[in-house]
């Protein structure tokens, strides 16, 4: 009966400290921070104050107190904890339901003290083991969180250039509103008899055709520069402008890099202001990208979101789509220029032929209406920056560390799957040897804990299950130098769990002494 | 596991095929009601009136052992012979065959334990009308009537039973010739029927499994209970469906007599139940003056199977006990499980890999929730080829098992008996070349769709196959087996997909039998090959466990069942009781169902409650379909965590008990999940019907609530002068009466009975292994007399030791005069344990003023002692002693 005879077990307790060795006595299980409720010679009273018993009753293999403090060393409580040092490791607590259980709990194995259980000391060891995924941990923290700086850095960058393009093309817009809404008087007025209206209203018409002319090229310029400037840094480069051989100014087929400098009055590169002078002399032999054949060649990344998106969005932008109803367009998920842009040119080309055509002729209702058109359309362009206005939109990160995921995908191969993130959009899952693709989830939103959300993503609404829910994905982000995929899995059905590292989410590093030594009691 | 799944789609698009004609909203247009089973519906047709058979008194015969006589149909001229046999322990067998029969027809092997022993016959007197035989000492007498032919069984002047009163024996004797275009067998039809009236009686149960009542209902103008091991998706509550298994067996009951019929067939059986009025007067001038107003309760049990013989226990009891033990005299009691199968099992279709086992393992240990088994279904075997694992999934089930052990918990891997046609496996090629399939009939081995596409079923009726199978666990060739790895036997229907109603055609062949008769006894012989593989690979020393969805009469004997495909529905969980019940009545007290139901998803209310529910069932097991989303019981918030949590920990608290109750039910074949209340309450007609509540064993009465949104239940507890304590407020309430209980959600109202003594061990830890040697808890509840007893087994909790060795320890632990004494109840045992006696909490005591532990060398001391005055409780504290001892405790 050695388990009733046990009585006050005193843990020898060995604590280095700046190089000395020292002994605390306590009972078995009592962590340093409690010690001084145990005092021996003196009646215990239980840690809830519940009631005070003899000394010899701690640790006697019963439960006297309803809070489990008087047993911390046995497993007589059911709410008890059992506290092990672990010298050389961390120390733990452990339910005191664990103490002699046959299973060695504790690596300094002072949980199973009666039990038979050979367990080892593994606490060096795994002290050991800790340092080192810690110090491997803390590289990468630290250079993933440098990377991060640089992300936001990038990301502030991207996003102020956004904002203004995005403010520039409102007060286009604005302006062409207006125009229209000149016009619409215009029009009501030309309505009225003819003979005259006709008088009347042909010098102003002049004028306003010319003042529209003006607004209409400055869209056209503001439209170009935002095509131009490919890498979005805010300046046409020589190398952007290179891409439109057909502004060639000796039309001998290519556009040498001097004679693009030329065409930039000269500089490498011009911002907004300087591209004006430089757009009235290239604005005749212009093509608009998105008017030009074959089309220019759109960044693969780009390409690759259209496709994802294609296969469930394509009732997006119907083809009256008039881009009045804005509230409407904000609500899309899957805003896409490029499809825009596509859409665009046939209708916006032909109305642009008749008013050079008629510029010269007085206003009929047909030409009034043609503007309208016109006008309309110019309307239209400023639909571009409305996926401009959703990425700025989306919830980044605090420091929108986030931002550079956006339009990118990523993939992870399995021996049956390939799985493809494409954060804020979707993910998807394809088999390898042929089948179509299923959607595993339509970005939702972060779904970390309340302290953390920027930990997890949820991706719901994908493709149905058979008697099921609709396909969802949750998204665990890590801290990682890169940005990928490590895992994936359906742990519940339909319900799948994808782990990805990014330097998005790494924290600031704490210093490597504090990472070792912050844990440990030694 | 289902019948149905959406991966399988050929499988599924040839099974729909084939059930084209069937409606599918519903599953119950995929099985045959009795009109569309032929054989059925010609028997229904008959209707009672006088029956064309005699008995031909001058062919009687009459030795030591048995009374034989035959029997002519005056139509038909076809003779049949009649054996009587009086079986020790107040029996009456009954077999009917035909005298000639062209071919031999099946009587069914197996099922009985032994030829089961006689006591002699006496004719006590004889005219040319019939004849009367005494039935040993009982002043019971047998009356054979020569014609019409109907026996009567009477005890003093009372009528306890008669056989074809009604005159629906039938037997469709084998012919020369094919009588019917569409009837396959060779021989013509070959069904059997038999009618039995039991006056008095207006209770009768049993005859599982079917999704109702305890009680089962009269089947006049409905459906009669059909008995024909199916595998039923998603199956309906309520109705009189044939279900997963068949124990042809019923038990009648009256406040004055329980009565039990045992219907040996292995066939389809159908089984009518009609009530009162019918079939009196047959007999009657005979017995009119026995018998008081025609206003007598009377039921009227009709028995119709497809083919073999009439084969008939009748079981006289009279108390519920007495038919219990009767029964199990004929087939034996339930198998004695290892201690950790009466744990908690957490089982999913499917835990996806090894990793997966790891985490769930982890999260129970994080979660500081105990459970002993964790379980896997048909995903982790290698293309459903049992016996493999999956080389991805599973890679290393070996190491998997190791790290099982190291935390002393356990593993069960499903073995279906439909095996793979694929060449390159070896059970399949090993099977098919020592031709131990089941044949078609036309020589061919049967084949037929299950989850590994087509298979083949191996023969488990032949010896020699299930020799083979239990081989095959041998732990060098069942590779990646280890000793803590355990068996779980699904689909043994046998579910065939694309076979009539989801089985096996009858016409494929067993040796000398067609399927058709023996189909209700196969599922019997997978669990039976099983667990002897099981036992063979440890040389005999372990104790089996395996679980089986199928069964017949006996399977009690190999281990445990549950109620197959439920769903996550309040009436699932209630009928849980009922099917439990009925089961634990016929045998079968190791019964389970789906903890959180199968199909579906549960609401964390109704999961909650069934979690609460399975901790006092006997089988606890939380299973789910490999479509509804994960509920690992910390998924549902902490405080449902928590909930979960104390329903678990309220069972392993109880474990000592649940394993006492086992080992009783084994020795004696009285029921653990005892029994509806009127087994121990045999004269309280209220108890009657009891479906919402039950008794473990005698002595803990549990009324789960199982109502959605509940704020009370009503408990009936039962016996007038009885007392009964809560058993978590310790409150005391009168016997005899309906009480009203409010509840919340960690509510399970349980009540101990005053008068008896229940061990637990409270230190609960994460497995039940890791409680071995932890002391115990005596609560003993006092009667209003100031008395208790009970009892406290011990062994080694897994090997056959207790058995083989006498090494287990048994004590009656009693209550009377102040004196509580702990005394040896099996003095040729020996077994030590390092158990003692921590707590002994006396409920419905008084305040002594000293406590003395007194030991045989005639050491005493002092135990101190608390006394909460307001609920009567008194608790000594640390007695000390050694649960294997002799002690005595007085109060003073």
């Amino acid at each position: 009966m050695s388990l009733v005879k046990l009585l006050l077990l005193m843990s020898l307790a060995l604590v280095m400290r700046a190089g000395a060795a020292v002994e605390i006595q306590r009972p078995r299980g009592v962590p340093l921070s409690k010690r001084q409720f145990y005092e021996e010679e003196k009646p215990f009273t239980c840690l809830d104050g519940s009631r005070t018993i003899p000394f010899d009753r701690v640790n006697d293999d019963y439960c006297d107190c309803k809070d489990g403090s008087d047993e911390p060393g046995t497993a007589a409580c059911p709410n008890g904890s059992f506290h092990c040092t672990n010298a050389g490791f961390r120390p733990a607590f452990i339910p005191s339901s664990r103490i002699n259980d046959g299973i060695c709990d504790c690596c300094d194995t002072t949980d199973e003290y009666n039990s038979g259980a050979t367990c080892q000391n593994t606490c060096r060891e795994l002290g050991r083991k800790e340092r080192e995924s810690l110090q491997k941990m803390a590289e990468v923290t630290r250079e993933g969180f440098m990377l991060k700086q640089q992300l936001i850095h990038e990301a502030k960058k991207g996003q102020e250039e956004k904002q203004v393009k995005l403010t520039e093309f409102q007060s286009t817009k604005k302006g062409l509103e207006e125009k229209v809404e000149a016009l619409r008087t215009v029009k009501e007025i030309a309505e009225e008899p003819e003979k005259e209206a006709k008088e009347r209203h042909l010098k102003a018409w002049e004028e306003q055709k010319e003042l529209i002319r003006m607004e209409k090229d400055k869209a056209r310029m503001a439209e170009a520069f935002l095509e131009l400037d490919d890498d979005a840094d805010g300046y046409v480069s020589v190398a952007e402008l290179q891409s439109h051989p057909e502004l060639d100014p000796d039309s001998d087929g290519s556009l040498t890099e001097t004679e693009t400098q030329g065409l930039l009055g000269g500089a490498d590169k011009v911002d907004t202001t300087a591209f004006e002078s430089v757009w009235s002399s290239i604005k005749g032999k212009y093509l608009l990208e998105s008017q030009s054949d074959p089309p220019a060649p759109v960044e693969t990344p780009q390409e690759e979101a259209r496709d994802l998106g294609s296969d469930h969005d394509s009732d997006h932008y119907p083809e009256d789509y008039a881009g009045e109803d804005e509230d409407e367009e904000e609500d899309e998920e899957d805003d896409d220029p490029e499809e825009e842009e596509d859409k665009a040119p046939p209708t916006v080309r032909t109305p642009e032929k008749k008013e050079d055509d008629e510029m010269s002729m007085p206003p009929s209702f047909v030409t009034i209406h043609i503007f309208f058109i016109n006008i309309f359309f110019s309307l239209c362009y400023t639909a571009v920056p409305v996926s401009l206005e959703k990425e700025i939109g989306f919830d980044f990160g605090p420091s929108a560390e986030f931002a550079y995921l956006y339009s990118q995908c990523y993939e992870l191969s399995t021996s049956e799957y390939v799985y493809r993130l494409c954060p804020f959009n979707r993910v998807s899952q394809k088999p390898k040897f042929g089948g179509s693709e299923t959607n595993l989830g339509l970005w939702g939103q972060w779904a970390g804990p309340e302290d953390n959300i920027y930990a997890v993503m949820k991706y719901d609404h994908g493709t149905g299950c058979w008697q099921g829910p609709n396909r969802s994905t949750t998204v665990k982000l890590t801290c990682g130098k890169e940005t990928v995929v490590t895992s994936t899995s359906e742990p519940s059905r339909c319900e799948y769990l994808m782990e990805f590292t990014t330097p998005a989410v790494c924290q600031e590093p704490p210093s490597l002494e504090e990472a070792l030594h912050g844990h440990t009691e030694l | 596991m289902a019948a149905f799944i959406v991966r399988m789609g050929p499988v599924l698009m040839l099974w729909l095929a084939v059930c084209v004609s069937g409606s599918w909203a519903v599953d119950r247009g995929n099985f045959k009601t009795c009109d569309q089973s032929t054989f059925c519906k010609r028997q229904r047709a008959l209707k009672p009136g006088q029956s064309p058979y005699r008995a031909l008194l001058e062919t009687l015969e009459l030795t030591n052992t048995k009374l034989t006589l035959q029997l002519i149909n005056d139509n038909n001229k076809v003779r049949l012979l009649l054996e009587l046999y009086r079986l020790q322990g107040n029996m009456t067998r009954v077999k009917i065959n035909e005298l000639k029969p062209l071919k031999p027809r099946f009587e069914v092997p197996d099922v009985l334990i032994n030829d089961p022993p006689t006591e002699p016959l006496s004719l006590l007197s004889q005219d040319e009308n019939g004849m009367v035989l005494s039935l040993g000492a009982d002043s019971q007498r047998l009356i054979v009537s020569a014609k019409p032919f109907r026996l009567d069984i009477m005890e003093g002047r009372e009528v306890l039973l008669s056989l074809n009163s009604r005159g629906l024996l039938a037997f469709e004797h084998l012919r020369i010739r094919f009588l019917m275009c569409c009837v396959l067998s060779p021989s013509g039809p070959t069904s059997i029927s038999l009618d039995f009236s039991l006056p008095g009686v207006e209770h009768v149960y049993g005859i599982p499994e079917h999704a109702d009542t305890l009680k089962l209902k009269t089947t006049d103008g409905g459906e009669p209970y059909r008995l024909y091991n199916l595998d039923v998706f998603q199956y309906e509550l309520f109705n009189p469906m044939a279900l997963y298994g068949a124990i042809p067996v019923m038990l009648s009951h009256s406040p004055q007599r329980t009565m039990g019929l045992f219907w040996l067939n292995a066939a389809e059986t159908w089984v009518d139940i009609s009530s009162n009025t019918a079939g009196k007067t047959v007999f009657g001038q005979m017995l009119d003056y026995v018998q008081g107003s025609s206003e007598t309760p009377q039921t009227d049990v009709r028995w119709i199977s497809e083919s073999g013989i009439i084969d008939v226990f009748i079981m006289l009891g009279p108390t519920p006990t007495d038919v219990f033990a009767q029964y199990a005299s004929l087939t034996g009691t339930q198998a004695f499980p290892p201690l950790a199968a009466l744990a908690y099992h957490q089982c999913r279709w499917n835990y996806n890999d090894q990793e997966d086992v790891a985490a769930v393992d982890q999260g129970f240990d994080q979660h500081d929730i105990p459970y002993d088994f964790i379980w896997l279904d048909i995903e982790h075997a290698d293309g459903k080829r049992y016996f493999t694992w999956d080389p991805h999934k599973f890679p290393q089930p070996k190491e998997m098992l190791q790290g099982l052990e190291d935390k002393r918990r356990k593993m069960v891997a499903i073995v279906d008996p439909h095996i793979k046609v694929d060449n390159s496996y070896k059970i399949h090629s090993e099977i098919r070349s020592r031709g131990f399939y089941i044949k078609n009939k036309d020589g061919g081995d049967y084949e037929g769709w299950c989850w590994p596409g087509n298979s083949g079923y191996p023969d488990f009726t032949n010896p020699e196959m299930r020799a083979w199978w239990a081989s095959m666990f041998a732990y060098d060739q069942y590779e990646g087996s280890r000793e803590n790895l355990y068996t779980w036997n699904d689909m043994n229907e046998p579910s065939v997909f694309n076979g009539p109603e989801v089985t096996m055609h009858k016409d494929a062949v067993h040796g000398n039998w067609e399927h058709r008769d023996l189909h209700n006894i196969y599922g019997l012989y997978v669990q039976m090959a099983t667990a002897e593989g099981l036992i063979q690979r440890s040389g005999g020393v372990e104790r089996p466990f395996v679980l089986t969805r199928a069964f017949f009469a006996g399977s009690q004997r190999y281990g445990a069942v549950w109620t197959g495909d439920n769903a996550a529905e309040w009436d699932h969980l209630k009928i849980t009781i009922p099917m439990c019940l009925s089961l634990g009545l016929v045998g079968v007290s190791f019964c389970g169902a789906d903890v959180g139901g199968f199909f579906k998803s549960p609401s964390p209310e109704l999961l909650v409650r069934w979690y609460q529910t399975g901790a006092y069932q006997p089988f606890f097991r939380a299973h789910a379909h490999l479509d509804t989303p994960r509920r690992e019981p910390w998924l549902f918030g902490p405080e449902n965590t928590a909930l979960i949590r104390e329903a678990v920990r309220q069972r392993y608290a109880l474990l000592p008990y649940w394993y006492q109750l086992f080992y009783h039910a084994h020795r004696t074949g009285q029921p653990v999940m005892r029994y509806s209340l009127w087994v121990e309450y045999p004269q309280d007609t209220a108890t009657f019907s009891m479906d919402d509540q039950f008794l473990l064993g005698e002595n803990l009465l549990v009324h789960p609530v199982t109502e959605e949104g509940a704020r009370g239940v009503t408990a009936y507890l039962p016996g007038n002068g009885e007392v009964w304590f809560d058993v978590h407020t310790f409150q005391k309430h009168n016997g005899g009466q309906n009480l009203y209980i409010p509840v919340t959600m960690s509510s399970i109202p349980v009540f101990q009975r005053g008068g008896s003594i229940i061990p637990r061990k409270v230190r609960v830890r994460r497995s039940s292994s890791c409680m071995e040697h932890d002391p115990y808890t005596l609560y003993v509840a006092l009667s209003p007399k100031r008395f208790a007893q009970g009892e406290l087994y011990i062994d080694d909790g897994h090997t056959f030791s207790y058995e083989k060795q006498k090494e287990f320890i048994y004590r009656r632990l009693a209550f009377a005069n102040n004196t509580l004494s702990s005394r040896n109840l099996a003095p040729g045992s020996q077994f030590t344990t390092l158990s003692w006696i921590e707590k002994i909490v006396i409920l419905g005591a008084s305040k002594p003023s000293k406590v003395t532990l007194k030991m045989p060398d005639g050491k005493e001391s002092q135990l101190e002692f608390d006394f909460d005055a307001s609920m009567s409780v008194l608790t000594l504290r640390k007695p000390g002693v050694n649960a294997g001892v002799d002690w005595t405790v007085v109060l003073q």
